[in-house]
């Protein structure tokens, strides 16, 4: 057992408004500098929907991930070695700018300056990366909203084998649903990133788990852009280096969650370790599609196992990580809870950032123009329970989304989560659990206990509960290269070499 | 001092002094300066066209102008056989054609595409231009002064060891056609322009990808071995004395 840690992420999709404070603050910390206008290391996409940048998903074009060779043995899609290096010149697979859109400001010094008229002056659109006028062909979460729309959630790749009634429907305006999918970069544990970079640029941190370019070795190959499923290494254009979320690691340093997940408005977002055994990474990426998320959830360890404990603290962690790995939320909702998957599982990096799927609304039907809901009050609570293949959103939907098309995964999930909501309904409406509730909540899978700990974390969790983040001793890391005192005094704000005088 | 002493003695000698020392300087002490700077993202389709060609012919033709460089003989008993000559000079020749089109596809694409242009430099158009006379000088140099592969060995495989071995011969080339000496000359300006453009990206092809694993995992915090300290002896207490030669590693994370 070789155990390390990892800082994950959780979203719970169920709670996400869509407000987008998540990209503005990582917007406004990160990538606000000149070739990186275009770059959302967070975004909101709204699905189905064709996401950012356009078609991410579609990796027949895109090349990304892993896939099993002939002999089941793990291959980058995107190329082998010898032909990473032919292709230096030109990258096949690599997404232009058009597939995320032209950065675009507009000239605000227009409406000072116009000559006096008789009528008003306007601020036209220009390009930022021309600074000449452009017509704004798409934009950052450019199809916001437009869940049921022929142009956008249409094209959404996840339809794949969903019934072609059920996709019909989905464009009536009375059957539309959406969610919003919240995206920062997955931190995987097998990144394809890391593995076509040519330069080996890009690393994973042992410590903490967060995959970050050095940007000093990174030669604008950009095989990183192309083998990165989820399109989260992005090329600066100006500096001519490929960059992508850094998961905040100064404010993890720091003792603060990541910006995006700080700034959340809906308290979507959960912080916390995970302890894994980088032993079974291989076997995690590498299992077949049906067990994909079960051979993760075997490679991530439960941190009270004394065996685990052990291992951990050979492997260099201190008490304060295991105790944060035993709060963590991350750990609940993924190992212990079971209700949350990663994105894309198929695509064998083993994301280590996880969802929790969305529920759908409540089953109705339309009368006379009326929304209504044709159920005795006594039914009303159990009819989505009881008919998941109703739910407005499909199951092989979201299957395909977070399960590699596994419908089993996903079902077991949503009902734990009607179970809870279920419960804590009846809890308030009628004061106290029934016999009904009680059966309901164990043909869930689920008990009073547990469910109420779901409950608690899910709707009422303190800043503390949702961050749980473990001191990292930087001091420590100062040490291994330089006198600590002195270090203290060289390296400030901003510097990353000493400052020396007249350099 | 001549013009031929100037041109084909000192100047060589200072090109290749700053294309290893300014490259070097470079190297470690800028190195996010060091970027083969693609702008595919920007543009993709004429890029295409002209990376591929302006690469892979100039690859390929500088690895033959290097064998002849390296095996003299071998080029020599090649070419004995007039098939093998005619083969060998044609390929040559479709080759640098191949790369003048990429060449001119580039400069083009430079000079065309807006988003392109905010990227260019105006050493990025020197690279392109002193490309474009080497290639459009060499194929001169192939059709109007046939074989090159029959005197080349005879005259720059000398010229350029004499260099090498620091016992000049420049009067090898003094008596050269013109085109031929601007053809030499452009070389050692190209080498000269080499450390302070983005042909430096030539140093840091990648060869290194052929065998490294694919996954790499950085521990931050690990004890190492120092390198001023030897891995025997335990990590020194803190404050006990400043480690002189770990200060330029840059902060908790190194520089590199």
């Amino acid at each position: 057992m070789n155990v390390r840690a990892h800082m994950s992420m959780l979203f719970h999709l169920d709670k996400c408004i869509g407000c987008h404070t998540c990209s503005v603050a990582c917007k406004n910390l990160w990538t606000d500098r000149k070739g990186t206008e275009y770059m959302w290391w967070n975004n909101v996409e709204t699905r189905p929907g064709a996401g950012y940048p356009t078609g991410w998903e579609e990796q027949e074009r895109f090349q990304g991930g892993w896939e099993l060779g002939k002999n089941g043995e793990l291959e980058l899609r995107l190329h082998s070695r010898a032909r990473g290096l032919s292709r230096l010149f030109f990258n096949p697979a690599l997404p232009t700018l058009d597939d995320y859109y032209e950065p675009y400001t507009f000239r605000y010094q227009d409406l000072f300056n116009a000559p006096e008229g008789n009528d008003q002056p306007t601020a036209i659109p220009i390009s930022m990366v021309t600074g000449e006028p452009i017509q704004i062909q798409a934009g950052p979460s450019w199809d916001d909203d437009l869940g049921g729309s022929n142009l956008y959630a249409k094209n959404d790749p996840n339809w794949e084998g969903v019934d072609p009634d059920i996709q019909a429907q989905m464009h009536e305006i009375e059957r539309v649903v959406f969610n919003y999918l919240p995206r920062i970069c997955n931190h995987c544990l097998n990144p394809a990133c890391v593995a076509a970079c040519p330069s080996g640029a890009i690393y994973k941190r042992a410590e903490d788990g967060v995959v970050l370019v050095n940007e000093n070795k990174c030669k604008a190959w950009r095989m990183c852009v192309a083998a990165c499923p989820y399109k989260k290494v992005y090329y600066n254009w100006s500096t001519g280096k490929s960059e992508k979320c850094i998961l905040c690691f100064p404010r993890l340093e720091t003792g603060q969650a990541p910006a995006c997940a700080h700034s959340c408005v809906g308290r979507i977002r959960y912080m916390g370790v995970l302890l894994y055994d980088a032993d079974k990474i291989y076997a995690a990426a590498s299992a077949p599609e049906e067990r994909l998320v079960e051979a993760q959830r075997e490679a991530i360890l439960d941190p009270f196992d004394p065996a685990v404990i052990a291992a951990a603290k050979e492997g260099g962690l201190d008490d304060e990580w295991i105790k944060a790995a035993q709060n963590s939320p991350a750990y609940k909702f993924v190992k212990l809870w079971k209700l949350a998957l990663p994105l894309h599982p198929e695509y064998r990096t083993v994301a280590m950032m996880f969802y929790i799927p969305p529920l759908s609304p409540i089953v109705s039907t339309l009368e006379r123009g009326l929304i209504k809901l044709d159920l005795p009050p006594e039914r009303m609570d159990f009819e989505l329970f009881e008919n998941l293949d109703k739910a407005r959103l499909p199951l092989e939907y979201l299957a395909n989304m977070f399960a590699a098309g596994n419908v089993a995964l996903i079902e077991p999930i949503l009902k734990k989560m009607l179970a809870v909501r279920i419960l804590k309904r009846r809890q308030s409406v009628y004061g106290e659990v029934d016999a009904q509730t009680l059966a309901l909540l164990e043909a869930a899978g689920t008990n009073l206990e547990e469910a109420e700990a779901i409950y608690r974390l899910t709707t009422l969790p303190t800043l503390e509960e949702r961050f749980v983040i473990p001191p990292y001793h930087r001091e420590a890391a100062a040490e291994l290269y330089n006198d600590p005192l002195a270090h203290k005094g060289e390296v400030g704000l901003g510097y990353i070499q000493p400052p020396r005088r007249g350099e | 001092m001549n013009w031929n002493t100037l041109l084909f003695l000192v100047f060589p000698y200072v090109a290749l002094a700053l294309a290893v020392v300014v490259s070097i300087l470079r190297m470690r002490g800028r190195p996010f300066s060091v970027s083969a700077q693609s702008s595919q993202l920007l543009e993709s389709r004429k890029l295409y066209f002209g990376s591929t060609a302006m690469h892979w012919g100039l690859v390929l033709i500088l690895g033959a102008h290097l064998l002849a460089v390296l095996l003299p003989k071998g080029l020599l008993l090649w070419s004995a056989v007039p098939l093998r000559l005619y083969l060998l000079e044609i390929t040559g020749l479709a080759l640098a054609l191949w790369a003048g089109v990429g060449v001119w596809i580039l400069l083009a694409r430079r000079l065309s595409e807006a988003r392109i242009r905010v990227v260019s430099t105006p050493m990025d158009y020197v690279v392109l231009l002193l490309l474009l006379v080497s290639i459009i000088t060499g194929i001169i140099t192939a059709s109007a002064y046939r074989f090159g592969s029959y005197w080349f060995p005879a005259v720059f495989t000398p010229y350029l060891w004499s260099l090498f071995t620091l016992q000049p011969r420049p009067e090898l080339v003094a008596d050269l056609p013109f085109w031929i000496q601007f053809h030499v000359f452009n070389f050692w300006l190209l080498v000269a322009v080499f450390p302070f453009s983005r042909l430096i990206h030539i140093v840091t092809v990648p060869l290194g990808y052929l065998w490294r694993p694919w996954q790499i995992v950085i521990w931050l915090r690990r004890k190492r071995p120092l390198r001023a300290t030897p891995p025997a002896v335990p990590h020194p207490a803190p404050a006990s004395k400043p480690q002189p030669a770990l200060q330029d590693k840059g902060g908790s994370y190194g520089s590199d």
